[in-house]
């Protein structure tokens, strides 16, 4: 009686949990299983064949406030919602910048100091001023947001909010009203003034202080009247800046504004086609500077308002980030022209037709890449970059070089896109080191014969998987600068063949070497070994390999190279005090222009002293002559010609071993179409346009569940708990228990 | 009792305090706050300026933990530390350095970490102690060798090995869920069930080798001797007595985890997508958050001297020998 007892209890605790249990699973699998649908599909059933984008972020990103944002995975947003006066072409290449908001790529008129209009060739030195006119399409209102929300007497609904009308506000679609407004001229001006804002920190305040003509000023203006409208108040300071005027910024009339800025500056157009110069009405930046805003994270940081195609509907970086189509979009359309080899590659298919062409994006959060490929091989993301771990499951290297994708791939339909990174990884000498940097002739040769020693052909090949081409120069192809064939080959590292460009013998580097003071790798007066320093913040498992590979490639000259790892802030920090001696360095490219790469090697950019770019503390007379004339030129024969100076200049002296452009590939499923790589534009994602019907049949195919193994398992567990059933009853038949001894 | 916890949690005040300094200043030896403003402001065009700006905003512009040129107490109350920890201890978290609410986050993240860890802990709970027992009712038996060596191969494979080995299995190969994600309310059920699952099967072998020990433990003992003599059957000793008894520490054991639950795991988070408070410290140490960090650590520490006090408690209530005075 008391074992039925306690079996009874036993099973009366064991029975709920049991059941419940059960009930989860059979719910889960109930509610996979009840539409016919995937049972692995990570999105609703019923969104199956909707017209949604899928993809994902890796790190939620920190700034969506077009003031602020600047990494690649905030553009990503901010590019599809905000419309800046200009944008780049989709197809044309060399990148070509056309008009978005704007009616027209605007002109620059150049003033002297005494303000006399100059002609367009005046030289960059008499321009004392260059003022942009710009003028923008009347007739674009924003997407429906509450900060335009008007009540019944057309006074703005929600921009007196009190406590008691915030208690039940969590998050932006809690406002029930939105409303519109027309994009003005004023906006944008008022935007520019925010790039001073004492409590934004943009990243292009510093450069564009140096060039938009008051703004430097302003903002110690800002920050004055900030601590003086701030005094007192802990929270819901506005500074509206509409009564502080810019004289770099002005608006002209409703549709036109203008933009002052110090010399001549070319490159400002291609700022003009970023999301910093983007609109923002004064409105929507009084809306949310309200109290208690901040407290419900409701910020222009968190939810953009913009004239763009899409806008952001839910912004749950924890989860998933979610853009819809914007209703007031203006309308825009599919580009008619493009580059030779489009209208065969079929992305001129769509041209004329308006954009956007997909209704709905999802990111979802997913921060390793072995589930991100994994869904992506599911159907479940459209379109995937490669890593290494999975690039032998996706790509063929042949023997010449040549790349396709793997059978598995072909019979997904999968498709590949590769385009060359317009960016440079490179290593760098500190040109103040006493022993790798200087103008001294040795300095130099040691400099050359590491240059030669380190292999870079193979390093592509190695750890790469011949993702990259090998830098000749500072200027990455497709930038207005580089030179292909022969007449671009770096003659101090590489020799010209009739194969193209062979790396210099190991021998022509030990004789360099020995020029430079250290046959054999040994100082020829002390007769000590030649030991140098390799900087670096990379000290992972994963970094070992490409570590010791460095030191074999240094110690084909005998130079026996010591790794100093350190973690990433003693690094920056050892860069910033010119403390580095060899360490490696990369730059992607903010606009298509040569001078935003060889301002990294411009001597007052150094970062040594001046926080610049310049990392490798190079300084060259003559190059930084070169530089001052060539940065403000058109792009022009004589240009070509003077950074052909700079480049012959920088080879000879080699403060860089010039490294590798990245290549870029990407993949993505059938359904897909209009992919191209844009390298330049973040506001791509309006020209793609996908086949629901065919990824909801796909996903279907590649993702029926198999059910065998689940039977095999319940067999399993009878075949355990049958024996281990009749063992209890065997225990329990027995007389008594007899302890073995 | 009652004066008893009352002492507990103002033993607690030094104890955070210590927790707090000590954060605070692992944190400041790795960063600097011009690291700081470096991570924040981004790696490209970033100028002095920008950096003093930053740090003024955020308040690091001040000295660390004693300003000399304040005067009287001052020199100590006008510091990043304090200034950046009195709030804690009245739960105030204040905002993260770029600028988000942590209260609300934290809000938010609780129940995901929370979906997984509760069903992990409940689900494995009970598979332990059954197939703990399993072990010790059948004791010297080839089903106990068998389990134990299970045991052992078990423990011994590394837990990202069962992560990336059971998505690669049930998602991946069988296709039978998701292979990671996460929603709210019912549909939430087919994305913790893998993560539930693979941390329910990597817990069994530490878990129930662990709980057998003490069953066996148990089993040695006179009063179980006492029940056999009785002439009880095994199954009534095991489940009246031994398991009674063994429960002690089990419970003990489990008691001081409850809290630590909602801080979530980083691993499986990570992995699955999991939107939860692991995931939350690992991205704030990342990107060197230190507001976040702090309040992370904080309440970890507060959860922890909530578990153990809830140990003491629970103690006084398996086994009615224990007094607290």
């Amino acid at each position: 009686m008391p074992i039925v007892l306690a079996q009874r209890a036993a099973a009366r605790l064991i029975s709920p949990l049991w059941k419940s249990g059960l009930s989860i699973v059979l719910t889960s699998v109930w509610l996979s299983a009840c539409d016919n649908q995937p049972w692995n599909r990570p999105y609703p059933a019923a969104s199956a064949r909707d017209n949604v984008f899928y993809s994902l972020f890796q790190e939620r990103p920190k700034h969506l406030d077009p003031a602020q944002s600047y990494s690649s995975n905030e553009v990503t947003f901010t590019g599809q919602i905000y419309e800046p006066p200009l944008q780049y072409h989709y197809l044309k290449r060399p990148y070509e910048l056309i008009p978005l908001a704007a009616t027209e790529v605007p002109e620059a008129k150049y003033y002297s100091a005494g303000g006399t209009l100059l002609p367009d060739n005046a030289s960059a030195a008499d321009i004392a001023y260059s003022v942009y006119d710009i003028h923008i399409k009347p007739g674009i209102n924003y997407q429906p947001h509450p900060a335009f929300a008007k009540d019944q007497q057309g006074m703005l609904r929600y921009h007196h909010l009190t406590d008691e009308d915030l208690s039940a506000i969590h998050v932006l679609g809690d406002f029930k009203h939105t409303g519109t407004q027309e994009l003005t001229a004023d906006d944008y001006v008022y935007q520019i003034k925010r790039l001073a804002h004492p409590q934004l920190h943009s990243p292009i305040f510093g450069l564009m202080s140096e060039y938009i003509a008051g703004l430097k000023d302003y903002a110690g203006t800002l920050k004055s009247a900030y601590e003086e409208a701030a005094a007192g108040k802990e929270q819901g300071v506005y500074l509206d800046l509409t009564k502080y005027p810019l004289e770099g910024a002005e608006t002209l009339d409703r549709y036109s504004y203008r933009i002052k800025v110090r010399g001549k500056y070319p490159q400002l157009l291609y700022w003009l086609a970023m999301p910093f110069f983007a609109p923002v009405p004064q409105v929507v930046d009084q809306f949310y500077s309200q109290p208690g805003m901040k407290q419900r994270n409701i910020t222009l940081d968190w939810y953009p308002v913009g004239t763009g195609p899409y806008m952001l509907t839910i912004n749950n970086p924890n989860r998933q980030m979610v853009m819809v189509r914007n209703p007031n979009f203006h309308g825009e359309s599919y580009p008619t022209e493009g580059s030779p080899g489009d209208r065969e590659a079929g992305l001129l298919d769509d041209a004329g037709r308006p954009v956007p062409f997909i209704d709905k994006v999802i990111f979802s959060l997913e921060k390793e890449t072995i589930p991100y490929w994994n869904k992506f091989l599911q159907g479940y993301y459209d379109i995937s970059g490669i890593s290494s771990d999975s690039f032998d499951q996706a790509i063929n290297i042949g023997t010449g070089g040549e790349v396709t994708l793997t059978d598995g791939m072909l019979r997904q339909g999968i498709e590949l896109n590769t385009a060359v990174s317009t960016s440079i990884l490179y290593t760098g000498f500190n040109m103040q080191d006493p022993l790798v940097g200087g103008n001294s002739e040795a300095a130099r040769k040691l400099r050359l014969a590491i240059s030669i020693a380190i292999n870079t052909e193979e390093y592509i090949s190695i750890f790469l998987n011949g993702r990259g081409i090998p830098a000749q120069g500072a200027i990455p192809p497709g930038i207005f600068g580089y030179v292909t064939g022969i007449n671009g080959i770096n003659n101090y590292v590489y020799q010209s063949t009739a194969h193209g460009p062979v790396r210099r013998s190991i021998e022509e580097a030990r004789t360099l070497l020995a020029e430079a003071g250290y046959p054999e790798g040994r100082d020829i007066n002390s007769g000590k070994p030649l030991v140098l320093h390799f900087d670096t913040s990379q000290t992972g498992p994963d970094a070992k390999a490409q570590l010791d590979w460095l030191m074999k490639q240094f110690a084909k000259l005998n130079i026996q190279l010591v790794i100093r790892g350190t973690d990433y802030n003693r690094f920056q920090e050892k860069m910033l005090k010119g403390n580095a001696q060899i360490f490696q360095w990369g730059w992607n490219a903010d606009y298509p222009d040569p001078e935003n790469f060889l301002f990294l090697l411009y001597g007052p950019n150094s970062k040594l002293g001046h926080n610049g770019e310049n990392a490798a503390n190079y300084r060259n007379s003559e190059f930084d002559r070169l530089f001052e004339q060539m940065k403000s030129m058109e792009n022009s024969p004589l240009r070509q010609s003077i950074i052909n100076n700079m480049m012959e200049i920088a080879r000879h002296d080699a403060p860089w071993v010039w490294g590798y452009f990245p290549k870029q590939f990407s993949l993505h499923h059938a359904w897909i179409k209009n992919s191209k790589p844009n390298l330049m534009a973040n506001n791509t994602l309006k020209y793609q346009r996908l086949e629901p019907e065919l990824r909801a049949e796909l996903q279907n195919q590649w993702n029926r569940p198999v059910r065998w193994p689940l039977y095999i398992m319940a067999i399993i567990v009878v075949l355990i708990v049958l024996p281990a059933i009749a063992g209890f009853r065997r225990q329990q038949r027995m007389p008594a228990y007899r302890e073995k001894r | 009792m009652f004066a008893y916890i009352v002492r507990r949690l103002l033993y607690a005040i030094p104890i955070l305090i210590g927790v707090n300094l000590l954060t605070f200043y692992l944190f400041f030896v790795v960063n600097s706050p011009d690291d700081m403003a470096r991570m924040h402001l981004g790696m490209k065009r970033v100028t002095p300026e920008a950096i003093e700006k930053w740090k003024a905003s955020h308040g690091y512009d001040k000295p660390l933990l004693l300003n000399s040129e304040a005067h009287a107490l001052d020199k100590l109350t006008d510091t990043i530390f304090f200034e950046k920890s009195l709030k804690l201890f009245v739960f105030d978290f204040g905002y993260s350095d770029d600028g988000r609410d942590i209260s609300y986050d934290i809000g938010q993240r609780m129940m995901p970490s929370l979906a997984i860890a509760i069903p992990s802990l409940l689900i494995g709970l009970m598979v332990n102690i059954t197939f703990a027992l399993l072990m010790a009712f059948f004791r010297g038996t080839y089903i106990d060798i068998s389990g134990v060596i299970l045991c052992v191969v078990l423990m011994s494979i590394s837990a990202m090995f069962y992560i990336i080995g059971g998505q690669y299995l049930l998602a991946k190969l069988l296709r039978l869920m998701p292979i990671s994600g996460f929603d709210s309310g019912l549909i939430a059920l087919k994305f913790i069930l893998l993560p539930v699952v693979i941390s329910v099967v990597s817990g069994i072998g530490s878990g129930a080798r662990w709980y057998r020990t003490f069953f066996l433990e148990e089993a040695g003992k006179d009063y179980v001797r006492t029940a056999r003599a009785k002439g009880l059957s095994e199954s009534l000793v095991l489940f009246r007595h031994i398991l009674r008894n063994a429960l002690i520490p089990i419970v003990t054991g489990v008691v001081v985890l409850l809290p630590l639950l909602f801080m979530g795991s980083l691993l499986l988070e990570s992995f699955f997508a999991i939107p939860g408070l692991g995931s939350y410290t690992i991205d704030a140490i990342n990107n060197q958050d230190f507001a976040i960090v702090r309040v992370m650590v904080f309440l970890g520490s507060v959860l922890y001297i909530i578990g153990l006090i809830l140990v003491d408690i629970s103690y006084t209530i398996v086994d009615p020998r224990v007094r607290l005075t």
